[in-house]
């Protein structure tokens, strides 16, 4: 299935984009961000397991059992420091 | 429905959202209201590498507009007042600047006093923003904090932010 990543804050800066469109067999989100990590370099510093990242799936809050589907839009980002 | 959530460069005028708020209801017989600001860290420390220049906030469009909708829907069940308002700015914002609003409208002060500072608790950690402050010393993204977490934690919803 195809999914629209976007990623914001540092996460953006890491990887050097807001986002990009990815062709993937990952059923979840912890399996899309375990195969995010298996790239290397950047992927595997922004997403490392040591640091706190927060996913959203078409814009709601999500876990790492959250199930994707096809055309499904997924955001990563560091924890929020809005107000 | 009034507008309930503005995010927007632009500066707000306090009187002005909360008489849009009010909208002449005559049931009103309560305002509350918070209004965060950009501090200078530097004014609270005196150290020169402490200076905030400048802040740059980030969102998530779109996201950050349905989650405080959601946040108000929620509040709503818990508390019993009339009318909420959140407006967020984003963009570069510099030392004094006025950063979020949240105003409550009810018949009496407790539920909008309980209101404000929920949809502010909540915000601070379910809200799609990320500050960059701007110091002598370069640009840095603000930490969250576990003390938000807890904030939240009092109203009985677990968060894992920080």
């Amino acid at each position: 299935m195809k999914v629209q990543i976007r990623y914001f804050a540092s996460l953006r800066e890491t990887l050097g984009m807001p986002g990009e469109t990815l062709e993937t067999s990952s059923e979840d989100v912890a399996a899309l961000r375990a195969e995010l990590m298996a790239k290397g370099g950047a992927y595997a510093q922004a997403l490392s397991s040591g640091r706190a990242v927060r996913v959203a799936v078409n814009q709601v809050m999500a876990a790492g059992d959250t199930r994707l589907s096809d055309h499904c839009e997924v955001g990563f980002f560091p924890p929020v420091t809005g107000g | 429905m009034a507008t309930r959530v503005l995010i927007q460069t632009a500066d707000f005028d306090v009187g002005v959202e909360i008489d849009a708020l009010r909208a002449q209801d005559l049931r009103v017989g309560a305002v509350c209201s918070f209004v965060g600001t950009v501090r200078d860290t530097r004014a609270l420390t005196g150290q020169a590498q402490d200076e905030v220049q400048a802040m740059e906030l980030e969102h998530y469009p779109g996201m950050t507009e349905k989650s405080i909708e959601a946040m108000i829907d929620e509040a709503h069940k818990r508390f019993d007042f009339y009318a909420a308002r959140v407006v967020h700015r984003v963009g570069r914002l510099l030392p004094a600047d006025q950063i979020v609003l949240v105003a409550v409208t009810s018949a009496h002060r407790g539920e909008s006093f309980k209101a404000c500072e929920f949809l502010m608790d909540y915000l601070k950690t379910q809200a799609p923003f990320w500050k960059k402050e701007q110091t002598p010393e370069g640009a840095h993204w603000v930490d969250a904090r576990v003390s938000d977490d807890a904030a939240l934690a009092r109203w009985g919803i677990q968060s894992t932010n920080a």
